[in-house]
């Protein structure tokens, strides 16, 4: 399947409202989709016949800044048996950040949204164990924003050197 | 400066910073919290384990992860493209020329570079991704070994990884970091003489792998500590995201060399060692060292194969500048981009976003396979006992550079 018959499946069983835009400069191609609709499309997407996406490679963070006032997480399927792949896109506002686990559908999401949690400060919402993961759990702020500024100590140890 | 106080001390720090799962009060009859780590020879490297044990029986295993952390991702955001590689040798040290092609090639497929990079810089990018996969193998079957007690097979694949990390210094003049391959390009061509000498390397070293198979995994003590621990069924793994030696150690003929097909792999000929279950259930921990084994030979084909391009089609010639194509500057047009490669230790990613405008990645994000497959680790160990806990963590085969990053 390509891009367009599986934006095409989608639609035809989602409804034509689920894919608010798709980005065909991305590589894979990207689709958008509202944060509420996540885990219906994501559990679509991993038990449908013909998509059948078994493996979720990466799930990144990224933070636009405050000027554009907006937070992504994008997440990277790969279909083993059928080879192909999608980039599903989701936006989220900067002010209290959140989006739904992943967890139910794909084991891997646990630590990979940890980590977003750890380096955005996104609440992951009905996360089983959602605790800092890479940084120390009393550290202050979230290091991937882009307007986080570094504590000035931690333990008497000087931070910014 | 020195009469400074540079660390305040109190009882109460880790406590804080890395707090316990289970705590003492909440134990039933019997259990027990054993702390694995962070400096423990058998966790390969900086990495805590918090282990509830019933007995020599464990039953939950929770990793604690970020002793080596240094935000790679951050100082990406804040470099240009070419100058984050050395940051990239940095993640997988013990794999860094793999990790060094995924990257190049990510920023390379980026501007549309990718096609008309010459053969010759292709196969030798081959050559060198191939002889550090020997390295990093070597490592983790030496200190697999050790961890369960053979400690012949460390001190012999030491000597011989030993000559494959002097091959690569002689390359590019580092013995682990190498900042060898850039994007566009190369930092020199091979030295004159390398080829022949890798020849003769190859042909030393096939017996040297056969000799390990003898004295590691068809060991009668090496069968009885790793077959039937740690079973890790195909679908359980594909569901943590698990790639590389682990999944095709359970019986997943998947390889992305063959199924991406990038640089020069496809018209290079090797097979893929997939897991049969020969000395206990399909998927266990012999499975995959045996797995990894296996694909020293694959590696041994192919480094062969290089070499007899570089000497024939693809020979030295006197005007070749491997730097040639390398852009002198790198603005990617606006994109989102993920790019994946098969490391050692399985699928190691790149996501960039490029905002079109700058030099420096707007994000860029490291899928490090390490930190993925070490994810499952509470699945295959819950059940067994301690000292299996040991065999599945070595049989994982962790750099706990690309965990933390």
């Amino acid at each position: 399947m390509n891009f367009e018959q599986i934006v095409a499946h989608i639609k035809a069983s989602l409804g034509e409202e689920i894919i608010i835009s798709t980005d065909e400069n991305a590589s894979p191609k990207a689709i958008n989709i509202n944060d509420e609709n996540l885990v219906e499309v994501m559990d679509f997407l991993q038990k449908d016949n013909q998509l059948y996406f078994d493996s979720l490679s990466c799930i990144t963070g990224l933070d636009n800044g405050p000027e554009s006032n907006t937070m992504e997480m994008i997440y990277n399927l790969y279909s083993i048996p059928f080879d192909h792949h999608l980039m599903v896109k989701v936006e989220l506002p900067r002010e209290k950040p959140a989006i739904d686990s992943l967890c139910g559908l794909w084991k891997t999401a646990d630590w990979q949204e940890r980590e977003v949690y750890d380096m955005f400060g996104i609440h992951i919402n009905n996360h089983p164990d959602l605790r800092r993961i890479l940084m120390p759990a009393d550290w202050d702020g979230f290091p991937l924003r882009k307007d986080y500024q570094e504590q000035e100590y931690y333990r008497g140890i000087k931070v910014e050197y | 400066m020195a009469n400074q106080v540079q660390y305040i001390f109190d009882q109460e720090n880790l406590r804080k910073s890395a707090p316990q799962k289970f705590k003492s009060e909440d134990l039933k009859r019997e259990e027990m919290i054993i702390n694995i780590g962070p400096q423990h020879p058998s966790t390969h490297g900086v990495l805590r384990l918090e282990v509830l044990a019933k007995g020599e029986e464990v039953i939950e295993v929770v990793p604690h992860l970020g002793y080596l952390h240094r935000c790679f991702e951050k100082h990406a955001e804040k470099l240009p493209y070419n100058q984050i590689i050395p940051f990239v040798d940095r993640m997988d040290y013990l794999a860094a020329m793999n990790t060094e092609h995924a990257y190049a090639m990510g920023v390379e497929r980026m501007l549309g570079i990718d096609k008309i990079i010459p053969k010759r810089v292709e196969y030798i990018r081959v050559l060198v991704a191939e002889l550090n996969r020997l390295a990093s193998h070597f490592i983790a079957l030496g200190s697999y070994g050790m961890d369960i007690g053979a400690v012949t097979a460390f001190f012999w694949m030491t000597r011989d990884r030993e000559h494959i990390v002097r091959l690569l210094e002689w390359a590019s003049g580092a013995r682990m970091l190498y900042n060898y391959i850039w994007v566009g390009g190369l930092f020199y061509d091979l030295p004159v003489g390398f080829e022949e000498r890798c020849l003769e390397f190859t042909t030393y070293l096939k017996p040297k792998i056969k000799e390990l198979e003898r004295v590691v995994i068809d060991n009668k003590i090496f069968i009885d500590r790793t077959a039937n621990v740690g079973v890790l069924p195909v679908d359980l793994a594909i569901n943590y995201g698990i790639t590389g030696p682990m999944l095709r150690g359970s019986g997943l003929k998947y390889d992305l060399r063959k199924v991406d097909g990038y640089s020069v792999y496809p018209e290079i000929d090797f097979d893929i060692p997939v897991g049969k279950g020969e000395a206990g259930t399909l998927g266990d921990c012999w499975d995959r060292t045996w797995v990894r084994v296996q694909e020293c030979y694959e590696s041994v084909k192919i480094i062969e194969q290089c070499l007899e391009k570089l000497t024939g089609e693809h020979k030295r010639t006197r005007d070749f500048d491997p730097r040639a194509l390398a852009p002198k500057k790198i603005r990617p047009k606006a994109q989102d981009f993920y790019i994946r490669a098969e490391n050692p230790k399985g699928e190691t990613g790149f996501f960039f976003r490029a905002d079109g405008r700058s030099d420096v990645p707007f994000r860029c994000k490291a899928r490090g396979a390490s930190f993925v497959n070490l994810s499952i680790i509470n699945e295959l160990a819950k059940g067994g006992l301690i000292s299996d806990l040991i065999a599945v963590i070595g049989s994982i085969d962790i750099v706990l550079g690309e965990v933390d990053r």
